[in-house]
């Protein structure tokens, strides 16, 4: 009997493992996807560059100017779940110099490295999962133009269980999808544009919605402002529900999101001081068009605790 | 010997009363000075984002304005030590890089005065004179303010 219940155990714990490891396992974008793609436009990419925000996590941390050209690596994320650093990614040895666009559409799209093994989501493919291929490919023709750099960044510091890269897998089934994040009846033109530049490689929701315990995005309150999830203090509501941005013009919001002053001549501050350096370089019509959509995003009350 | 000392403790106890006063509510006080720069650079931001005609005096006038305002941000009595505590969006990290902060504040300083003294007569040297101070503001706010609600 008791022999029974031990072959028992041993094969339940087998067929766990078995289809944990299945489960768990990388996904890929389509090959003929990525042949279907015309060839990278460094000129186009340069935009999509500064859509993504790449330099502020992969630039050296505090450069400034030219210097954010130069992707390093080293910035220090300090979460609840661990310190992530920012790899080099400039085109060296140390960086992604030897990737192909296939590569970087894996990395972006479906958060896998080309050893086939899963990235965490600080770096947020879960937005840039819902980019055009086309996008990926501009961007990695412009990526490859930028100077190299031989810094090595070192790895995240991580304690179990969040050290098991491949439990990844299993998070992904749940949070990582390429569909939009909103339906909008009859949005414009603009709207349509903005959708994708702040869902997608904008990646706004990856700090202003908030988080389950397992770091699952909480679409309900999608752009109510959260706890935050890197250092301390909040990030704010950015749709029209309380303690939101409703009496903000969307002038006001492209204004903001190009010169970094509030309607009020406040100035935007902690990591989006940062991202302001990366929307000053857009085309004007896509501020503009980040501020159509978010003036057509269902409005939320605050996705933070209130404090006292 | 009694009212010598009170005599002589008279003047201490004023200064004493006095400075507590001065900074009986350091946060208030650095969030008026705050509202007022924004309000100085609202007045002229318009004329940076071509709305409005450029006008040598609103600009001179409101440059000098803010170098006021910049020279009355004294960090001991308007950042003293535990004021990060109550309504105030203040970050720890004023007093734990302290040296940094002064760092930021004294750059601001010089950039305003010479903004102020610089007196642009034109669109190009005000636009100059503008992102000088003004790429203070997000420099700071970037590495000393936190949003807490």
């Amino acid at each position: 009997m008791i022999r029974k219940l031990g072959l028992l155990i041993l094969v339940l714990a087998i067929a766990g493992g078995v289809g944990f490891w299945f489960l768990s396992a990388p996904s890929y974008v389509d090959p003929a996807r990525i042949a279907a793609t015309a060839p990278g436009d460094a000129q186009r990419g340069t935009a999509i560059f500064w859509q993504g925000g790449c330099a502020s996590c992969h630039a050296a941390p505090g450069a400034k100017g030219d210097a954010r050209l130069v992707l390093t690596g080293g910035l220090n994320l300090i979460t609840p779940f661990g310190t992530f650093v920012a790899p080099n990614i400039s085109p060296s040895q140390q960086g992604i110099g030897e990737w192909s666009f296939e590569d970087l559409a894996n990395a972006m799209m479906e958060g896998v490295s080309p050893a086939g093994s899963h990235y965490y989501p600080a770096f947020p493919y879960t937005s840039y999962a819902r980019m055009q291929l086309q996008d990926i490919a501009d961007l990695h023709a412009f990526l490859k133009t930028l100077p190299p750099s031989d810094n090595v960044a070192g790895p995240h510091k991580l304690g179990f269980p969040f050290n098991v890269r491949r439990g990844l897998g299993l998070w992904k089934r749940l949070y990582l999808s390429p569909d939009p994040v909103l339906t909008i009846a009859d949005a414009s033109d603009a709207a349509k544009r903005g959708q994708y530049l702040v869902e997608g490689p904008g990646h706004c929701g990856e700090c202003h919605t908030p988080r389950n315990p397992i770091g699952g995005m909480e679409k309900a309150q999608w752009l109510a402002g959260a706890t935050a999830a890197e250092g301390k203090g909040v990030v704010p509501n950015i749709t029209g529900g309380e303690g939101g941005i409703a009496d903000w013009s969307a002038n006001d919001i492209a204004y903001a999101l190009e010169s970094g002053f509030t309607p009020e001549f406040d100035s935007l501050g902690s990591s989006m001081a940062d991202v302001v350096l990366n929307t000053a370089h857009l085309q004007g019509t896509d501020r503009e068009a980040i501020a159509a959509y978010l003036k057509a995003v269902p409005p939320h009350p605050n996705g933070y605790p209130t404090a006292k | 010997m009694h009212r010598l000392i009170s005599f002589a403790a008279a003047p201490l106890l004023a200064i004493a009363v006095l400075s507590v006063s001065a900074n009986a509510d350091p946060i208030k006080d650095r969030q008026a000075i705050m509202k007022d720069q924004g309000k100085t650079v609202g007045s002229i931001t318009p004329i940076i984002k071509g709305e409005k005609p450029f006008d040598a005096a609103l600009v001179i006038a409101a440059l000098k304005h803010l170098n006021e305002d910049a020279e009355k941000i004294d960090a001991a009595t308007l950042f003293p030590a535990g004021s990060d505590k109550g309504e105030t969006t203040a970050s720890p990290k004023i007093w734990e890089d302290n040296a940094g902060f002064l760092a930021a504040l004294t750059k601001y300083k010089k950039d305003a005065a010479a903004a102020a003294a610089a007196e642009p007569k034109d669109l190009e040297s005000f636009k100059v004179a503008f992102n000088q101070v003004t790429e203070n503001c997000a420099a700071c706010h970037k590495a000393f303010r936190i949003k807490k609600d």
